[in-house]
């Protein structure tokens, strides 16, 4: 495949989202991709989750980094950034890079190569992953953005964030919809968990109260083939 | 009147008072003749045959006197026994007896008991549910009581326990109540698994199992006792019917309608029918129908009669109240679903109505025997259809019953999920060989079967998930000792198992509880709670919005962690809760007899005159189906074309059909636009001419419904139907691969639990071949997709295909495309779904927002 021309294919064909002033691509596989800074964001990958459960006696099946993984390196062959941030809880516990089967490592590494690569520190995985490259930072700040873990409470337009594993949900004909989303206000966005085994918290819970415009909230659904704009006052709790 | 159990001595054969004497201990003989009652000869029978040391499976109807039947050779036994000198030590459990039904064990406790004192036996019983407190449960392993009563869930987690095999080893009977109820479902491979445990402890064990008149009984029979040499069975005794039950079809003056299950139209005649009865106790299918026709009823309740609703969803509390009421004779008539099914009875009930079509007939022989419970005199029930096709089956279903049909569904094997349950079950009660294990599990009769390298398959997924990517060997759940023996590797495992022992699953669902209106619940939160209602309803509800449950009408709050706060509401445009559960499919049975009846217009006689009209319509405008055909119609309607067809394969086995239909009807070119399944008809619906296609056979009839559709098109289908993620769920539930969710746990959060959706998927494209998914496929083909139904009818129709391209609608296909529009449209539309809603933005909004 041809880099240069599936990358400008996906992004003409993709919703181009504006964060204070900067333009970005929200890409329907969860991850989002700024183009001018060649720079790719990605969320919660939650390595390791299934043997993390294994731990305590709940043996589900050992294939969620594997499958992590192989989502990731199709994003970065499709877009082949210069920048990779990877925003936190990057792995679900502090054993987890230990843990991590050899052949997965060696996946990991082949991506990273070549690329700057940071590893924003989550509460999952405050500390860096063992042996394994990349800068570990608690927040990174790059133009007019900001890179964290958490949202913070007070707003910071820019402000680029995960944690919260959004997802929105829409009632059409009497059936309920629930997808995994961007959620952003034109000035902040949090990501959707990005890990094959994370689940998802509605953007209307709680947790979220005070951390979006709610008038120019839209939730940015992640469907089969492309994303899904829905505007804050269609979506519904629980 | 004397107690269900027993008759009185004028209509007892002489030779069974000759055995009686004989059999029964002195102070048995004597209670009988104070009471002027005699032992039935079946009780007798078995208690002879238990004596000799069989097992026995009784079946009788409801009032036959089954359950002292089943407790005579414990209770004649124990009435025997020398008395415990002082010093000696304490005797286990005598009798076990299990029951499906918490409230049936504590029902037979309060009839057991009132003998056993005046009989003046030295035994104790006791009952053991989820209910009994944890000190008693304590004291009863340490000073069992004589005979136990319990539930399936229950006898698992004694089994689990390091003194099981101390606690069963004076075992000498298990009773089995309501056994063809019990052995359907996962709950009986548990337990049939269980019964195979207590056999290995105490090998000569006798079981007696209790059952209401079944199509085969050779199953239970064989169910009843080890498989160790293939195909054993117990004794049998059969007690035939009583006085054959009156039962007729309500030929409504009104309008019988075309579709629907309301049978709204009819509550004027039912509440007339309540007004001349002592207790009328109406069956309805599902809770939704429970909760509208209470509804109906106290609309027209002029006499405000003390009309109460019971169903699974509501308080306990709430439910025990009706059953105390019934109990009382203080009811005139009670709107209930299955939960009052099996073999409680309580009060004086004349008659049984049954709303809506029974489905199986021996589903409605079982209500029926309801009412009045006395062999000797006929029961009473009357029939409601809800709607035309719903008249043609409860014809034939009164027909069937006449005939004593019986179509209680075939045993399946055994699950490979409960299987595993067990498996760790055992590990916890004691360290185990595979080899000895293996031959316990095939003599339960559902594993007979069961083959070794699958067993062994099971044992690895219990010790460490079983994957191919052996990843888990560290974190083993059990472990084998250099010796061979299974042990499990910490206690905690122990504890986690007992926390999620059984195979009932229950759907997610929230407390309903009042507040003040408009309150939304944050300033009273002390309001009553009403009941459950399941979550993906209450998705769908929007603040204000109101909702019919436990006989109100609800205005929907909100929503609150694990609780759905609702206030009173006036108004009448309510919506009803739907349950995932609690729908039957039409049985194969029944579906052949109302295919014979719409073939034999002699016996269209007996239908009511409006119902016998469509049929004759139908015949005059389109053909009716022969009795071993399938008609298919054809016709345009709006700018759609539609294709009906009429299997009367019930429910599941349409909508698998419409589902596998519409791939390959999209494959030829068909366009076809969606489809709705009723048990009697499937309509598809497409853009393109159907007929025409047909006609031209492009493609023809024969090759779309070839039976190759059950290869390459259903495994496709497989791949990511929400059916299958709903099964798989069941499967890593009662496993044990991840643990149930209990209440007041569940606030953790939708993003700290893993959902087994995302497990499915991360398992199916990674191992497509692990064991949880081949228990996952077995269970969806014979549960949810009735996949062998469908096989046998794709088999059944070749080369009886019959087509009819009509140029407009035909009588027979009006009910089924009124269901059009009115059901949820099933399944995997949630794309377009959200195409909708986008579309919706952007046209309101300008496509300035997404930018």
């Amino acid at each position: 495949m041809n880099f240069s021309l599936s990358r400008a294919t996906l992004i003409a064909e993709a919703d181009l989202v504006g964060i204070a002033g900067e333009r970005a691509v929200c890409d329907r596989r969860g991850v989002l991709y700024f183009p001018d800074l060649r720079l790719l964001a990605v969320s919660d990958l939650h390595l390791e989750k299934g043997s993390s459960f294994a731990r305590r006696g709940a043996l589900i099946p050992p294939y969620d980094t594997g499958a992590t993984l192989l989502r990731l390196q199709a994003v970065i062959a499709d877009y082949q950034p210069r920048i990779v941030v990877s925003l936190g809880d990057s792995f679900h516990d502090g054993g987890g890079a230990e843990r991590m089967h050899e052949s997965f490592r060696g996946q990991l590494e082949a991506m990273m190569a070549g690329r700057d690569w940071f590893w924003v520190a989550g509460n999952h995985d405050p500390e860096a992953p063992a042996d394994l490259p990349g800068e570990t930072v608690k927040e990174l700040a790059i133009g007019s953005l900001l890179f964290r873990h958490e949202p913070s409470k007070t707003r910071i337009e820019g402000e680029i964030s995960g944690h919260l594993h959004p997802c929105a949900r829409i009632v059409q004909c009497g059936r309920s919809v629930r997808r995994r989303c961007f959620a952003g206000d034109g000035g902040r966005m949090i990501m959707p968990a990005f890990g094959a085994y994370t689940g998802s918290l509605n953007v209307l819970d709680r947790a979220y109260a005070g951390l979006f415009r709610l008038e120019t909230l839209v939730a940015y659904m992640l469907g089969a083939e492309r994303i899904f704009a829905i505007s804050g006052s269609m979506l519904r709790p629980g | 009147m004397p107690p269900r159990y027993l008759l009185r001595v004028t209509e007892q054969p002489r030779l069974a008072q000759q055995n009686a004497a004989v059999l029964l201990p002195e102070p048995f003989v004597r209670w009988f003749g104070q009471k002027g009652w005699s032992p039935r000869a079946h009780q007798l029978e078995l208690l002879a045959k238990a004596q000799g040391g069989q097992s026995v499976l009784l079946i009788a109807p409801t009032g036959a006197g089954k359950t002292l039947a089943g407790f005579l050779p414990s209770l004649t036994e124990l009435a025997n026994r020398p008395k415990r000198k002082p010093g000696q030590a304490r005797r286990g459990i005598h009798t076990l007896y299990i029951s499906p039904l918490k409230a049936l064990a504590v029902d037979i406790e309060r009839n057991l008991g009132k003998p056993v004192e005046e009989i003046g036996l030295p035994v104790t019983i006791e009952t053991r549910t989820g209910d009994t407190p944890s000190h008693k449960r304590q004291r009863q392993k340490l000073a069992p009581p004589d005979i136990l009563l319990t539930t399936p869930e229950q006898l698992a987690l004694l089994i689990a326990s390091n003194d099981a095999r101390r606690f069963f080893e004076d075992l000498r009977y298990v009773v089995f109540d309501e056994l063809h109820s019990l052995v359907t479902s996962k709950r009986g491979h548990l337990l049939a698994l269980g019964l195979a445990r207590l056999r290995a402890f105490v090998p000569d064990l006798q079981t007696i199992g209790l059952s209401a008149t079944v199509a085969e009984p050779d199953e239970l029979r064989r169910w009843l006792v080890s498989q160790a040499s293939p195909g054993a069975m117990s004794e049998l005794i059969v007690v035939a019917g009583g006085a054959k039950p009156d039962i007729s079809i309500l030929d409504s003056e009104e309008r019988v309608p075309w579709a629907g299950h309301s049978a709204r139209y009819a509550t004027p005649e039912i509440y007339r029918e309540i007004k001349r009865h002592k207790t009328t106790l109406l069956f309805v299918n599902t809770r939704s129908q429970a909760e509208l026709l209470f509804q109906e009823l106290w609309r027209v309740n002029e006499d405000t009669l003390p009309i109460a609703l019971h169903h699974g969803s509501l308080d306990v509390a709430q439910r025990r109240r009706v059953e105390k009421a019934m109990g009382e004779n203080a009811l005139r008539a009670i709107v209930a679903t299955s939960t009052l099914d099996l073999g409680i009875d309580w009060g004086d009930v004349d008659l049984v109505v049954h709303v809506g079509a029974p489905k199986g007939a021996s589903r409605l022989a079982q209500r029926i025997g309801r009412a009045n419970h006395r062999m000797d005199e006929p029961s009473k029930a009357i029939l409601i259809p809800a709607n035309r096709f719903e008249v043609l089956e409860c014809r034939a279903a009164l027909d069937a019953n006449y005939l004593g049909a019986q179509d209680t569904p075939p045993l399946v094997n055994g699950g490979l999920d409960v299987l595993a349950q067990h498996v760790l079950g055992c590990a916890c009660g004691a360290p185990f060989y595979a080899d000895a294990l293996f031959d316990e599990v095939r003599t339960a009769a559902p594993y007979a079967s069961l083959d070794r390298p699958t067993f062994d398959r099971v044992i690895d997924f219990v010790a460490t998930g079983g994957y191919a990517l052996r990843n888990y060997e560290r974190y083993a759940r059990i472990r084998q000792t250099r010796e061979g023996l299974w042990r499990v590797s910490n206690p905690a495992v122990a504890q986690q198992y007992r926390l999620n022992v059984g195979t009932i699953i229950e759907v997610p669902a929230l407390n309903v509880r009042y507040v003040q209106a408009g309150s939304r619940g944050a300033a009273s939160r002390g309001g009553r709670v009403l009941g459950k209602i399941e979550e993906a309803f209450l998705e769908t509800l929007t603040h204000g919005d109101t909702f019919m449950f436990a006989g109100k009408i609800l205005r929907f709050e909100g929503i609150r962690e694990n609780e759905c706060f609702v206030s009173n509401a006036p108004g009448s445009d309510a919506k009803v809760p739907y349950y995932g559960g609690g729908k039957f499919p039409l049985s194969t049975y029944l579906a052949e007899q109302v295919r014979a009846m719409l073939d034999d217009p002699q016996r269209w006689k007996k239908l009511p005159e409006q119902v016998a009209d469509w049929l004759r319509f139908q015949a005059d405008k389109s053909v009716l189906p022969k009795r071993d055909d399938l008609l298919i119609e054809t016709f345009p309607r709006g700018n759609r074309y539609y294709m009906v067809a009429y299997p009367f394969e019930g429910r599941l086995a349409h909508q698998t059909l419409g589902m596998l239909l519409t791939r390959r009807l999209d494959r030829a070119g068909a366009k076809p636009v969606g489809f709705v399944a009723t048990d009697y008809a499937l309509a598809i619906w497409s853009l393109a001419d159907m007929g025409w296609m047909f006609k031209n056979r492009k493609p023809s009839l024969a090759t779309l419904f070839d039976q190759d559709m059950l290869g390459d098109d259903l495994e496709a289908w497989f791949a990511d139907s929400w059916l299958l993620k709903r099964t798989f769920r069941n499967c890593a539930l009662i496993s044990g691969l991840i643990e149930k969710r209990h209440p007041g746990k569940e606030k953790s959060g939708r993003q700290v639990t893993v959902s087994t959706d995302l497990i499915y998927d991360v398992l199916r494209s990674h191992e497509p071949d692990h064991i949880l998914l081949q228990a996952t496929r077995t269970d969806a083909a014979t549960g949810l997709l009735d996949v062998s139904r469908l096989a046998e009818m794709l088999s059944r129709i070749r080369g009886r295909i019959m087509h009819k391209n009509l140029e407009q609608i035909s009588p027979l296909a009006v009910p089924i495309m009124l269901e059009i529009g009115k059901m949820p449209v099933n399944g995997d539309a949630d794309e377009t779904l959200l195409m909708d809603a986008a579309t919706l933005v952007e046209e309101a909004m300008g496509p300035e927002m997404t930018d």
